[in-house]
């Protein structure tokens, strides 16, 4: 997923007709929606969701900073580069994704 | 369903058509839903289970149904499959759209992310592409096009698309 990530990031840069900010932010097929939120330090937050969802970068950026942040970069015990197994930020965000508008019960 | 398998051989022994129509015997059929405990894995045009059991399903079973829709391979009932490429492309500066016909042929369009109606842009643009090109007796399929007239038509539908579809300033 990094390689497709990476090759449609620079592929943005090189077809934007303006300067970017932000740059890609989601792309969509038939099925599914993707959304991408990349940090300055080079960490992504990658989200999949139903077509109907629209932009959710804020979310994607408190899930960064309200969970990664505070639960994982900063607990001592919790190597950084390497898989999260941190319980406690495996409970909040799944709480928090289950909190949010679009999540619907339906899809279990 | 109680035929197995259809084997046809020449005289010199070699076999010139082979047919394998297995019965799925269901020995153990069962609904599941999300989240799953199995690991499932394309395998020869049949969705299967690769890793992972529960419930009596085991590794070789393969996916019948998926809510409630039959499932032929590994496109749905309906024909169609699993999910298409990349239909729209979302940034800050642009939005990519891209339609892709049944032939291969693939329409790409990139405009303001306020710019609506590409959709039927796209199509338009095939339907053009479809009476300029494709009709141009001169014209070879996948070559560059270089038709006069899909040029001009081309045209005369993007401006159409502007002023029809744009929501933001200046137009």
């Amino acid at each position: 997923m990094y390689g497709m990530l990476f090759s449609i990031r620079s592929f943005v840069s090189k077809m934007s007709p303006l300067d970017m900010k932000d740059g890609f932010l989601a792309f969509q097929t038939s099925r599914y929606k993707l959304h991408y939120y990349e940090t300055p330090t080079g960490i992504k937050v990658v989200m999949n969701t139903d077509l109907g969802v629209g932009p959710i970068r804020d979310v994607l950026h408190h899930i960064y900073s309200a969970l990664y942040v505070e639960l994982v970069v900063k607990n001592p015990l919790c190597p950084l580069g390497q898989t999260v197994q941190s319980e406690l930020f495996r409970s909040r965000l799944d709480s928090y994704i289950r909190s949010l508008p679009f999540f619907s019960a339906r899809a279990g | 369903m109680a035929i197995f398998s259809v084997y046809v051989v020449n005289k010199a022994g070699g076999l010139i058509y082979q047919l394998d129509s297995y019965a799925p015997r269901a020995e153990a059929e069962k609904t599941f839903s999300y989240p799953l405990d199995l690991l499932l894995k394309l395998h020869d045009e049949r969705v299967l289970v690769a890793f992972g059991q529960r419930d009596g399903i085991r590794v070789g079973h393969a996916v019948l149904a998926i809510n409630g829709k039959d499932v032929n391979g590994k496109y749905t009932a309906d024909g169609k499959e699993g999910s298409s490429g990349i239909e729209m492309l979302e940034t800050d500066t642009f939005k990519l759209h891209c339609f892709q016909t049944l032939t291969g042929i693939k329409f790409v369009v990139l405009a303001d992310p306020r710019q609506a109606g590409i959709d039927s842009l796209l199509r338009k643009i095939y339907e053009i592409y479809s009476d300029f090109a494709l009709k141009n007796p001169f014209y070879s399929l996948e070559m560059p096009i270089r038709c006069e007239l899909f040029d001009q038509n081309l045209k005369l539908a993007l401006e159409v698309a502007e002023k029809a579809g744009t929501f933001g300033p200046g137009s």
